[in-house]
């Protein structure tokens, strides 16, 4: 399957974190062509393995980690009209919601518009503000008794959003963070068809990322690998964002440095982006949350960590834009540095 | 389904082309004349027994929407608001550009790098860029120029069993409800326009109505229905599921009693639910006709429509089939001279 395909497949599908289940599968089916092995852990996450040629007693294990859960809202109160009030689940902007088309998973995939208070009642002050998430509901367009019979509180609800080609090689649509990762990891294993590599090479969707990097903590347990790479999103350059925290669409994926990265696989990353003429770019991350690095470094007695990530504009809102060219040259970056990768230079990440 | 095409047909006010030949090409087997002047109004005429009352209906084809006004170093498209739109329902939409329709977004900051207040205010418009994926200037201005309207890439559909969801209700149910009407035939003379620029401050139908100088108008809208939480009953302005809402007075219009009375009294004798606009706000394209001349006796029937001049409006189908079928009642009324009309009403 091409890769903007598989992209373009898995943002139009839903996965809100703790409900994977569609993705999960969609992912391992694609995967099936380019592995050796496949199971899923008692969270969820999909961990495949795709085995290196190197001799069974010192193979390193590498992990490629990307997250497949999305950011949602959930049904909290059905009104006595039928209204549905609702709350997030992850990092949402309430200033991004209101006048979207939702799709509510009751006992039917329910269609509906999140609505406020119209314009023309609210007073002079409120019209200035934000419109508030408490003062923001979703319209079934259907009475009470009817969306009674289809919704109840808890249900999971989605911005409704198909993705879309732009001018170039730009993508726009919904959960590109971080299924945008997880379509790096497949073109990393569609490299990797044609290089030798010693390391076995396990590639996991992880779940409930964005609820606090949970899925990367039972599956890199599982795992033990000896190198763990996060691939994730990270922030565009924009209007109203200083540049030091961004970086730019289609000029390569961002190669980590800060405390959660292992500063020698950070190095060899680096060293072979050069040697293969792979446009990169640098990131800097002081904090290590946020990403599933911060979960895989500190497993077990602790594993050497990087971070690769693709940038991306507008995080979080229905209409994230990338370049596709920065999966595809990410996808390179990880495949030669998987083929170089032996059980010397994973003894030596232990070397301080 | 014929308002699906008028709501996904695009037809920003002052670019209403595509909106334009959709209608034309739709009504012109059912018309005896169709033309279009020099405003770009679309006006149709069927004719009648003069004897009759000529009757004008009209209904607004352009919508609210957004105009290119430069394009940035860096690919993205900086535009002002064409029409009324709050600016809050723009960030993290998708628009169409131009009249190639080029698919764009309107992202915002990433949650991650805002403060906490900052969620508290809306952003401005200035602060929101349509971003076509163009990589800089150059590559955006191969496929848009400054002056190119968007507008939202909403696709129609069925909501809930009687209601539907789509963009630009205000007033393509104006104007489906219009374009069904002419497909029947009454006795008296009978005009319809299809307005332009109405959003932007009644520009078109006055002009057009100006030459047909009919005995009576009845405007058809999509007005907004405030029935939902946060407001309260007593200022909804009307109700979706309600039937057609009756216009008593708003900022431009008392309309017509005379006229008003008998559109009631149809309602009545069919037994068709109505209700009344119970809002004196905005105005519509009866505000400039029922000004002109020495003044012609003008009414607004509207469908309650609710999220106006937002991405996605919804609407009922049974008030959309009233209100079609109030309409229809009340010309085959004027044709049997079922009314006592006098001019100078």
């Amino acid at each position: 399957m091409e890769s903007k395909d598989f992209l373009k497949s898995l943002s139009n599908k839903t996965g809100v974190s703790g409900t994977e289940e569609e993705i999960t599968k969609a992912v391992k089916e694609v995967f099936g062509d380019y592995i050796d092995e496949s199971r899923t852990d008692a969270l969820g996450n999909l961990i495949t393995l795709k085995r290196g040629e190197g001799k069974e007693s010192d193979k390193p294990q590498i992990m490629l980690a990307a997250h497949i859960d999305e950011i949602g809202l959930m049904v909290k109160e059905i009104d006595e009209k039928g209204f549905l009030k609702f709350t997030t689940v992850g990092g949402i902007d309430q200033r991004t919601l209101v006048g979207q088309e939702v799709l509510v998973y009751g006992k039917e995939v329910v269609k509906g518009i999140i609505g406020a208070k119209p314009p023309h009642v609210q007073d002079k002050k409120e019209q200035k503000q934000a419109i508030k998430l408490k003062d923001m509901y979703i319209d079934l367009g259907r009475n009470v008794k009817e969306v009674k019979g289809l919704v109840e509180v808890g249900d999971l609800i989605v911005v409704t959003r198909e993705f879309c080609d732009l001018e170039g090689n730009r993508v726009s649509g919904k959960s590109l963070d971080d299924r945008a990762g997880v379509t790096m990891v497949l073109e990393c294993l569609k490299e990797l068809q044609r290089l030798k590599h010693a390391s076995d090479v396990y590639g996991v969707a992880t779940v409930q990322e964005e609820v606090g990097v949970r899925g990367a903590t039972t599956s890199t347990y599982g795992i033990v690998p000896d190198i763990g790479i996060a691939i994730d999103v990270c922030h565009g350059e924009m209007p109203g964002v200083s540049d030091e925290e961004t970086a730019n669409l289609g000029e390569g994926p961002v190669i980590f440095l800060g405390p959660q990265v292992h500063p020698k696989l950070h190095k060899k990353l680096k060293r072979i982006a050069q040697e293969f003429d792979i446009s990169y770019q640098i990131g800097t991350s002081t904090s290590p949350r946020g990403t599933d690095a911060f979960a895989i470094q500190v497993t077990r007695s602790g594993i050497p960590t990087a971070l690769v990530s693709i940038p991306l504009r507008y995080m979080h809102t229905s209409v994230e834009t990338l370049d596709l060219n920065d999966i595809k040259k990410g996808g390179r970056l990880l495949a030669n540095f998987i083929s170089q990768v032996d059980s010397e230079f994973v003894e030596g990440l232990r070397c301080f | 389904m014929l308002l699906a095409e008028l709501s996904e047909a695009i037809g920003v006010s002052g670019a209403e082309y595509e909106i334009r030949d959709l209608i034309r090409e739709e009504i012109k087997e059912h018309v005896d004349e169709i033309r279009t002047d020099a405003l770009g109004n679309l006006i149709v005429h069927k004719e009648g027994d003069s004897s009759l009352p000529t009757l004008l209906l009209a209904a607004h084809m352009d919508e609210i929407g957004l105009m290119v006004t430069k394009v940035e170093k860096n690919g993205l498209l900086s535009f002002k608001p064409i029409g009324g739109i709050d600016k809050r329902v723009l960030v993290s939409k998708k628009v169409v550009v131009g009249k190639d329709k080029i698919p764009g977004v309107i992202g915002a900051k990433a949650i991650h790098l805002q403060r906490p207040s900052e969620r508290k205010r809306p952003l401005k418009i200035k602060q929101l860029y349509i971003d076509i994926g163009a990589k800089d200037d150059k590559a955006a201005k191969k496929v848009v120029n400054i002056g190119d309207t968007a507008t939202f890439a909403t696709k129609f559909s069925q909501l809930g069993p009687k209601t539907v969801k789509g963009k630009a209700f205000d007033d393509r149910v104006g104007c489906s409800v219009l374009m069904e009407l002419l497909r029947n035939d009454y006795d008296f003379p009978l005009y319809g326009v299809f307005s332009v620029q109405e959003e932007v401050g009644l520009r078109g139908a006055g002009v057009a109505a100006y030459d047909i100088n009919p005995d009576l108008t009845i405007v058809i809208e999509g007005t907004t229905a405030s029935d939902v939480p946060g407001s309260k009953e007593h200022v909804y302005s009307t109700t979706v599921g309600e039937g057609p809402a009756l216009t008593m007075m708003d900022m431009t219009i008392i309309p017509n009693r005379g006229l008003m009375q008998s559109i009631i009294e149809t309602a009545e004798d069919t037994n068709i639910g109505y209700q009344f606009r119970r809002s004196t706000a905005a105005g519509t394209d009866a505000g400039r006709i029922h000004l002109l001349k020495e003044g012609i006796p003008t009414a607004v029937v509207s469908v309650p429509v609710r999220y106006i001049h937002s991405p996605a409006s919804l609407l009922n189908l049974d008030d959309y089939e009233a209100t079609k079928n109030l309409l229809n009642e009340f010309c085959k009324r004027l044709s049997s001279g079922g009314f006592n009309f006098e001019k100078d009403n």
